[in-house]
């Protein structure tokens, strides 16, 4: 976890005090909405449907205890005693009073933390891997990467008016758990065969209206140019990026409209001057900001015996053990997921009790760290094998031991038409009548892995795109209808699923999902072949015979006539 | 009353915009003596490409006018010569007058007047400030002692920029 200098500290504090003075403008009408709004936006503050929303940032998804605990004291203090989650890795609070946001990020900066750039047409949040620092196939581990990013991101004076927000996401990993292809910048950190660090970078990459893979612009960047580069792709975007049609704005569309090897080119183009210059970073900073991370003190642990034993007695943690806990690259730790995905609950919600609960766990049984995933659940990055059985039957008693990453109910979905203006249609109902469907254990795991996201509109905030089974809010005539795709898929597999037909009533999609299923368990090639790689082998055809086939044959349905491009 | 932050002051002195009558006019020799006392008037980009020999006569003091979509290239090759320019911004919201004062200051070196003009407020200041421009003629309802205490928001800045081309980890270590 890294921690502030009194810099760090001062930075963000002055933040709070220049937004306190422009929200007491704005209340004094000496600001007007539209002057106000990029303002506001940038420090994480939405008008929603019911409220304001406020999106504080968690810093490539990690929290400790303390911040925890705060963000539960905020929760309860400011708003209705409760967070959410969101893909992004930060936390949303959607009741506060605009006038207490000034407070509730001072607040924030009394933990280190603030709500910078969490929205807003600029640089935003950085992402990664949830398993950054302990995945075992880590080639490069991104978190000093990433907190160099941070830095250099935040207020950063010529990107804070761009056409469109623009996201950035590493991973250090081949499994790519980053989702670095669906960013406006992704970065694959590597090692040359010399043992540099570099990037691959790419870009381009978005989900949206059009979603689009991101492009490799430069596959090997040694480490020292990070920052000249990044921002030589970023003034190139800001200076001819589309800015007269919003859907068309994101650089992806740039990239397309000049194509690779020109945008290439404009890029190389204004590096030029920059590169090798007092931008780059040296090795020095890479230390010094090394060194400000606190790392958990392993122990040398024997691989436990007793875990074993526990296992082979309780089929119900053999579950949790299976789907929950994680290899790690010290022997004898593992990282555990706690499911923020139960029947019941919105995706990725989470209760006070619930954080300060989350806090304490973090404490006793890893180091006092928590990382947020893009999956919508909490980390625990650090636990000792042989305490795996105790923090389960705590995390079951809380409710936080549903077994099921990975697995159908694991469902990442955005906060919807509950919530959401933008929306076209709730995400919520949905996801609980799905966990309903599918809440029988035995069944879930026989069905295996299986990404489900689900997006209230366009804006893809559930990454429907990239979802196995992915659906889609939308509206037809104002009712809520649902478009859903399958075969996308996250990683370094990625790919973006494709619309089985027409779209369903909200009642109908929970029957539509079930038969996506019979199909595959009737057509799969064995249990080892799971729902994505059944539909990459036989296609969509089959799918939509059995989904719209039976829904014929039934005679119970109309096939709705709704586009589905 | 419009105002100019400029150098840590507040002026009075804003650069004036002609129309295309007046402009002509201009170039063509005859307002120049009038004008030339008033104050520095604002020449577009495109006008000046094709008249800096001749404005370069007249008695008169000038700036160069740029937009945000202005394609800066082929002034590049003068800039030595130019002491003052403005860039326009329609809507304070728009950024590339950001990137193009970075590209101007850092990336080919100009050293003269850059000022901010438009739709320019108190709350964009700073980060204007970074970028390189040294001059902000604030839209009319400003308030300029707002606008010159906007110029100390920050105390510090993880950034290299215009103003200080040495980002953070390079002083820190210093
Ligand atoms: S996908 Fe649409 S409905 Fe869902 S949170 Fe994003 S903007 Fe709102």
């Amino acid at each position: 976890m890294y921690v502030y200098d009194a810099i760090d500290q001062r930075m963000v504090d002055e933040r709070v005090a220049q937004y306190r003075d422009q929200t007491r403008r704005y209340l004094a009408k000496q600001l007007t909405d539209d002057e106000f709004r990029p303002l506001r936006l940038q420090n994480g503050l939405y008008i929603q449907r019911h409220a304001p929303m406020l999106r504080v940032a968690v810093p490539y998804g990690m929290l400790n205890s303390r911040q925890l605990r705060k963000l539960a004291d905020i929760a309860r203090r400011y708003d209705r005693g409760y967070g959410h989650f969101s893909t992004r890795q930060n936390l949303q609070l959607n009741w506060p009073r605009l006038e207490q946001v000034p407070d509730i990020l001072a607040e924030l900066a009394g933990v280190q933390m603030h709500a910078i750039q969490t929205s807003g047409n600029c640089i935003r949040n950085i992402t990664t891997d949830h398993f950054a620092g302990i995945a075992p196939d880590e080639l490069v581990d991104p978190l000093v990467w990433c907190e160099l990013l941070r830095q250099w991101a935040a207020l950063h004076p010529e990107f804070a008016y761009l056409p469109r927000k623009f996201k950035i996401g590493v991973s250090g990993s081949p499994a790519d758990r980053a989702a670095t292809l669906i960013h406006d910048i992704g970065l694959q950190a590597q090692r040359s065969d010399d043992g540099a660090i570099g990037f691959r970078v790419l870009a381009g990459g978005g989900l949206g209206r059009t979603p689009i893979l991101g492009q490799v612009v430069r596959e090997f960047l040694p480490w020292q140019h990070l920052l000249t580069y990044l921002e030589a792709i970023l003034r190139v975007y800001n200076r001819y990026g589309r800015r007269d049609n919003i859907w068309r704005a994101r650089i992806k569309f740039l990239l397309r409209a000049k194509g690779l090897e020109a945008f290439r080119a404009e890029v190389e183009d204004e590096w030029h001057w920059s590169k090798d210059g007092p931008g780059t970073l040296t090795g020095a900073e890479v230390e010094r900001v090394s060194r400000r991370f606190t790392r958990p003190v392993y122990r040398r642990l024997p691989d436990s015996g007793e875990l074993h034993r526990q296992l082979a007695a309780s089929r119900a943690f053999a579950l949790w053990h299976e789907r929950n806990v994680h290899a790690h690259r010290v022997s004898g730790y593992r990282a555990v997921t706690l499911s923020l995905k139960r029947r019941g609950v919105a995706p990725g919600d989470v209760s006070a009790a619930e954080m300060d609960a989350i806090a304490d766990l973090a404490e006793r049984y890893g180091c006092g760290e928590v990382r947020v995933s893009h999956e919508q659940n909490i980390v625990l990055a650090d636990v000792a094998a042989a305490r795996l059985h105790a923090l389960w039957l705590e995390a079951r008693a809380l409710g936080l031991a549903t077994p099921n990453v990975g697995l159908l109910t694991n469902i990442i979905a955005c906060p919807g038409g509950d919530f959401c203006s933008l929306a076209n249609a709730r995400s919520i109902p949905i996801a609980a009548d799905i966990q309903r469907r599918f809440e029988d254990l035995d069944y879930l795991f026989d069905i295996g892995e299986l990404d489900l996201n689900i997006s209230g509109c366009m804006n893809s905030c559930g990454h429907h795109h990239i979802g196995h089974i992915g659906i889609l809010g939308v509206d037809k005539q104002g009712s809520e209808f649902y478009q859903v795709s399958i075969g996308g898929a996250q990683g370094a597999h990625a790919a973006l699923g494709k619309v089985i037909g027409p779209a369903f009533s909200a009642d109908e999609v929970g029957p539509a999902v079930e038969c996506l299923i019979e199909c595959y368990l009737a057509r799969r090639d064995s249990d080892a072949e799971r729902f994505i790689d059944t539909v990459r082998r036989i296609g969509l055809e089959p799918f939509k015979e059995h989904v719209y086939g039976k829904r014929r044959s039934q005679g119970t349905h109309r096939v709705r006539a709704l586009a589905t491009a | 009353m419009a105002s100019v932050v400029r150098k840590g002051r507040i002026e009075s002195e804003r650069w004036q915009r002609l129309d295309e009558v007046r402009l002509a006019a201009l170039c063509a020799g005859a307002e120049a003596p009038a004008l030339a006392a008033e104050s520095v008037v604002l020449i577009p980009l495109g006008l000046w490409l094709v008249q800096r020999a001749r404005l370069a006569c007249l008695a008169l003091r000038s700036a160069v006018l740029l937009n945000a979509e202005d394609d800066p290239s082929p002034l590049l090759p003068h800039l030595g010569a130019v002491s003052r320019i403005a860039v326009h911004f329609a809507r304070f919201a728009d950024g590339r007058g950001y990137s193009l004062a970075r590209v101007l200051r850092q990336r080919h070196g100009y050293r003269g007047e850059l000022r901010a003009i438009g739709d320019v407020l108190r709350d964009q200041l700073f980060y204007l400030g970074r970028v390189g421009f040294d001059a902000f003629e604030l839209r009319s309802d400003q308030d300029p002692h707002a606008g010159l205490a906007a110029l100390a928001d920050f105390s510090a800045s993880y950034q290299g920029c215009s103003d200080q081309p040495a980002p953070l980890f390079r002083r820190r270590a210093a």
